[in-house]
């Protein structure tokens, strides 16, 4: 990349780290509600540990898998809601009418997303040392979590980027908020998939990717190095990337038509 | 064609928006260092034009070229060339105005020893240095229109497209914004399009205006050139009562033809020009007609515009939604 594109894309990401810094109240909830949910969750369902078969005998360490792929459902929303905004005020046609490649000002929009996914990443792994989990994984499995965490990041706050494009309006992104966390709610995110007890849960889970993805983390927390929960998360992670990005890229190039 | 070219030249320029033309076959050219003034009420085709000729929306059919390349096969190029504050300053409120002109002059290809004393350099001129630190979301309209214009200039562009840079600015921010356009043309030879829908904006700031309405090109040429064609001075008279209407019409039509002279006046364009004031004062005396006002108005360019499309300038712009702009915001 040449230095004049490097600099686009940073001052692109920049802006768009520095917009989320100053507005608190699109910062804190990616943070603190899937903390809050985290510890709700671990109160009420700490039981499900004595089921046999549970694969710890910590629901913290179990559950500490799920903020990282909730946080970064948030990221969705607000990658997509700020995107919005920027057409409806016209902010993207600022931006459109420089010199900047259009490939450079997504890869710019997505820069900032993946490193506000990573600093979300970062302050949840935080949080679960702080509260006693042990990483089985290790200080590498760490590292591995976050490059996971930038992934999903890229995958979702793309497909954010995407809808925003396509729609045009931060309303109809928020709209899309309650069917994402069917996604979640629907998934192995309280419960190892062959615990579930209810067939249709079972395999709603099962056919749902966000299991995956919520597995993979898990296993780095409570498994140690898992050759298959890996392979799948970092396999449905990276098809939602391959499919997110160039959708999001095409819708761009059609809202640009120039 | 030269890579020097600050000229605009447009030919048979279309845009539709489903079942509305919104620009109706214009042509058009601007010759380098002028400024060309678009004149139109809101809906006439204004903002669409500017879009097409930033290359943000493409023409349906015709040919437009900007700094001497085509905005359709030379988008990059054009952009390379020209600012561009549109109809609504784009800002964003949570940056600051030092934020916008570091972001606009990266994207730009600034170099970035230059930024800094480029960025410093716009903020200074155009008044901002002092809040340069503040975030957008605290400034007035005329600050953001100010910054807006800034932004425009980062890259010390040949062409420059103002997109009613003025439209509710106090008349304190308008008058500073006109000097800063008018010493943009005057020292630095740059190209001036700016759309408005006032004409004492248009009178005093353009070399040349482009009247637009329904799309069409109605009327072109400089402000002075413009008036001329109309040539005679009109006379504006305001009863005491409204039951003095009608006789003071019949006296007034003695002497030319009526125009509209607003809600509560009543005007003729005079046939004799200024030399028939003194007998339209003596005919209203003769027949004890009092009015309120009596004035001797010289040509307009909103009278231009209603020689044109027989409707005033500032009533259409009530009149006329920006349906064909709303529709090209998209």
């Amino acid at each position: 990349m040449s230095t004049t594109l490097t600099s686009q894309v940073g001052a692109v990401a920049r802006r768009s780290v520095t917009r989320t810094l100053r507005q608190p109240a699109s910062a804190i909830p990616p943070l603190v509600f899937p903390v809050a949910l985290l510890a709700v969750n671990a109160g009420g369902l700490k039981a499900s540990t004595q089921l046999p078969g549970f694969p710890t005998d910590s629901f913290l360490a179990f559950a500490l898998a799920v903020p990282f792929i909730q946080g970064a459902l948030f990221s969705t929303m607000n990658a997509g809601t700020d995107l919005a905004r920027d057409i409806q005020t016209g902010f993207l046609n600022r931006l459109s009418l420089t010199s900047i490649r259009g490939s450079a000002l997504l890869a710019g929009q997505l820069a900032g997303i993946v490193a506000l996914g990573l600093f979300q990443a970062m302050f949840y792994i935080a949080v679960g040392l702080i509260i006693g989990v042990d990483f089985q994984s290790g200080v590498g499995g760490i590292l591995v979590l976050l490059v996971f965490a930038a992934g999903v990041s890229l995958g979702f706050g793309a497909l954010g980027c995407f809808m925003a494009l396509r729609t045009g309006s931060g309303e109809a992104i928020q709209g899309l908020f309650p069917l994402l966390f069917v996604f979640l709610f629907i998934s192995s995110m309280n419960t190892p998939r062959d615990l579930i007890g209810v067939d249709w849960f079972r395999y709603a889970a099962t056919a749902n990717p966000v299991s995956y993805l919520i597995e993979c983390v898990r296993s780095l927390i409570i498994s140690g190095w898992d050759g298959e929960a890996l392979a799948l998360g970092f396999g449905v992670a990276a098809a939602i990337v391959l499919v997110s990005v160039p959708l999001s890229a095409w819708a761009l190039r059609r809202r640009l038509a120039r | 064609m030269s890579e020097l070219d600050n000229s605009i030249q447009v030919e048979k320029l279309v845009r539709n928006f489903k079942n509305l033309r919104a620009v109706d076959g214009i042509d058009l050219h601007v010759d380098p260092g002028e400024i060309y003034g678009f004149l139109g009420p809101n809906g006439a085709g204004k903002s669409t034009t500017v879009l097409m000729l930033t290359t943000l929306l493409p023409p349906t059919s015709g040919m437009a070229r900007v700094a001497g390349h085509d905005v359709v096969r030379d988008g990059p190029k054009v952009r390379a060339a020209i600012g561009a504050a549109l109809q609504e300053a784009a800002l964003d409120p949570l940056l600051t105005g030092r934020d916008h002109l570091r972001l606009q002059a990266t994207l730009q290809g600034i170099p970035r020893h230059e930024r800094r004393s480029r960025c410093d350099e716009l903020l200074e001129r155009v008044g901002l240095a002092d809040a340069a630190d503040r975030k957008v979301r605290g400034y007035s309209g005329g600050m953001k229109r100010r910054l807006d214009l800034a932004l425009a200039l980062v890259h010390r562009p040949r062409i420059v497209f103002l997109d009613e840079p003025t439209t509710g600015l106090d008349i304190q921010s308008r008058t500073a914004l006109w000097q800063e356009v008018a010493r943009l043309a005057r020292d630095e030879g740059v190209t001036v399009f700016l759309t408005t829908q006032y004409l004492e904006e248009a009178d005093v700031l353009a070399d040349r205006v482009g009247i637009i309405d329904h799309g069409r090109i109605v009327a072109e040429g400089t402000p002075a050139a413009l008036k001329a064609e109309i040539g005679r001075p009109s006379i504006h008279a305001r009863p005491v009562t409204d039951a003095d209407g009608d006789r003071i019409v019949g006296v007034l039509e003695r002497f030319g033809e009526p125009v509209a002279g607003g809600t509560r006046d009543i005007a003729v364009r005079l046939r004799d020009g200024t030399a028939g004031l003194a007998e339209v004062v003596r005919a209203l005396d003769a027949e004890s007609l009092a009015v309120v006002d009596l004035e001797l108005r010289q040509p307009t360019l909103d009278d231009v515009f209603l020689a044109k499309t027989g409707r005033s300038l500032e009533g259409a712009s009530d009149e006329e939604e920006s349906a064909t702009d709303t529709v090209a915001r998209r």
